[in-house]
């Protein structure tokens, strides 16, 4: 085993002895000193996942928080050096995590959270000129053989419970305790301007757009979409993509809905 | 993207590969718009490099348009120079990418280990100072140089251990890294005056022993106290406190062997507001500039005490 090797595993690993072969001027125990290190990438993992996480951290408090967020840190390091996406998987841990099963919401919040961060970061890609864009819905029987292409920002969660009135509620733009979190909703997550913005969407929407992310045609999303939710209305739905600019692209070609990080 | 627009008259004649022997200070995203909306006459920002490894949004949004008012120096902390393992060729191209996309006046990287199989341990962690960390930094760096296709300012590290293994003191380590390379120094002032107290470490004669020549860049930041398993001091490279009087002295004195040098104020936790940060970037300036020497620095560290 190399050094580097016991080293990294006494890093994460602190029922581990510190490695062999560390020297102290003093001949203190080499043990305090390398704890800083432990302590060094411990923190700013921690530390990492609070910045993404703020509501999940609101709604189990710091302490549990940060308790959660170490066993996740221990069993889950980071596999990129691109530290703003770190936790991606952290919902699906949540999801499983024995001491937050009284929260079946939480995994779900994480993921809007952890959305959010994506959508931020996303790639600049420009929305469709108006020209094209009118005359794609000048033709509404061709339009509907076509293939929207939605900004790589756009991000849809479908979630058995209230995920985003929860979220609204700690930004202060709801009251928490008019919350019912047993209520199932649907979240739209995307880049506007600079900002990111998080909305409300009717299943039906979400469904729809989602549909669309895998490359479906417009008619096979809506049908889709229709099955979900028999109040699914094409003409808001389209009217939401249009307003916000979502639609990168309209294209007679299947494409893979993905773009680099 | 062009260098020579809309730098001040200080930094006019400035070489596009070398910053301007000015204080900067670390671009932080809070400070985004105000940095914008205020122009603060300062040398130069710097930016970690993996935080714009990302795919656009307002990251790049900002620091485009920064970067056409200011110098710029990208500052990686995840290349894994130290590691024994081969660079990682996803890293090294992010690297390039970002280099290319900014044309910053200077790239640089730590003297550390930082990954471990594909585990990212996101802390500067030590190495050794043996033949064999030397060869495979020597080649790392070899690497990278002709792979950004620029030359690199390699950082000294604050350490808390040192190893019985090593074979050579650091000042030797650095001196033939940048020998056998042809890479310059970063010389962080703070990890220096960290070093001299958690290993009893001369600093003065330390940075003597460096080859100064070789300088591009000066970091000066705050560190934390703690105890280490004797009560003895043992201080963290926290960068989490305005410089330490300790360091600021320690400046000077470099300032004299070196002369004038980009010089960062680097600030990562517990940012301030931006007129604190500046301000301590004025500080540096002070000193760059030759005019009042510590004492009225010592002044300056007060009155922004007093601020904060």
């Amino acid at each position: 085993m190399s050094d580097q090797t016991s080293f990294a595993q006494a890093l994460l690993n602190p029922e581990l002895a510190c490695p062999s072969g560390l020297k102290t001027w003093n001949g203190s125990d080499p043990e305090v000193r390398f704890a800083v290190y432990r302590n060094n990438v411990m923190v700013s993992l921690i530390d990492a996942l609070a910045e993404t996480f703020p509501v999940v951290q609101d709604l189990v408090g710091e302490e549990f928080f940060r308790a959660m967020a170490k066993v996740f840190a221990q069993v889950n390091p980071p596999r990129s050096r691109i530290m703003a996406y770190y936790g991606d998987c952290f919902a699906d841990f949540v999801d499983t995590f024995p001491p937050a099963r009284s929260l079946p919401y939480l995994a779900d919040v994480a993921s809007l959270e952890m959305s959010r961060v994506q959508a931020y970061h996303a790639a600049d890609v420009a929305s469709i000129d108006t020209h094209t864009l009118q005359a794609a819905l000048a033709n509404p029987q061709q339009l509907l053989s076509l293939r929207l292409v939605l900004h790589p920002s756009v991000h849809v969660i479908e979630s058995p419970f209230a995920v985003f009135s929860l979220w609204a509620a700690h930004q202060e733009a709801l009251c928490i305790s008019s919350v019912d979190p047993a209520v199932a909703q649907t979240a739209l997550v995307f880049r506007n301007g600079l900002d990111v913005d998080t909305l409300e969407l009717t299943a039906g929407a979400g469904r729809f757009f989602r549909t669309l992310q895998k490359g479906h045609t417009l008619a096979e999303a809506a049908g889709v979409a229709g099955n979900h939710d028999n109040e699914f209305d094409l003409t808001n739905a389209m009217a939401l993509l249009i307003r916000s600019q979502l639609i990168a692209q309209i294209t007679t070609r299947e494409h893979h809905h993905e773009y680099p990080h | 993207m062009t260098t020579s627009c809309i730098l001040g008259s200080k930094t006019a004649g400035v070489p596009i590969h070398a910053l301007p022997a000015r204080s900067g200070v670390g671009l932080k995203p809070v400070h985004f718009q105000e940095i914008l909306d205020t122009q603060p006459d300062i040398g130069f920002f710097e930016v970690h490099a993996e935080n714009y490894m990302v795919a656009g949004g307002p990251f790049h949004h900002y620091l485009g348009r920064i970067r056409e008012r200011y110098p710029l120096s990208v500052h990686g902390v995840g290349l894994s120079i130290g590691a024994d393992a081969p660079l990682d060729e996803g890293h090294l191209h992010a690297l390039a990418t970002v280099l290319k996309r900014y044309e910053p006046q200077s790239f640089s990287e730590h003297l550390a280990w930082s990954t471990h199989g594909d585990v990212f341990l996101n802390d500067l962690l030590p190495a050794p100072y043996t033949q064999a960390t030397l060869q495979r930094v020597c080649a790392h760096i070899d690497q990278t140089q002709s792979y950004v296709k620029r030359r690199m300012l390699l950082e000294n590290p604050a350490t808390y251990v040192e190893f019985s293994e090593s074979t050579m003191d650091e000042a030797t380590f650095l001196n033939e890294v940048v020998r056998r390379t042809g890479c310059g120094l970063l010389l962080d002032v703070n990890n220096v005056h960290v070093c001299s107290v958690n290993h009893q470490r001369d600093a003065r004669a330390y940075i003597q022993s460096l080859p100064l020549a070789q300088v591009g860049e000066i970091h000066l930041a705050g560190f934390a106290k703690q105890q280490d398993g004797d009560g003895d001091l043992l201080l963290i490279d926290s960068h989490g406190s305005p410089v330490a009087q300790a360091v600021w002295d320690l400046y000077a004195f470099t300032l004299g062997l070196t002369g004038a040098m980009a010089t960062l104020i680097e600030r990562d936790s517990d940012v301030p507001s931006w007129p604190i940060l500046f301000a301590e970037a004025g500080l540096a300036e002070q000193l760059l500039q030759g005019l009042p020497r510590s004492g009225a620095v010592r002044s300056h560290v007060e009155r922004i005490a007093e601020i904060v």
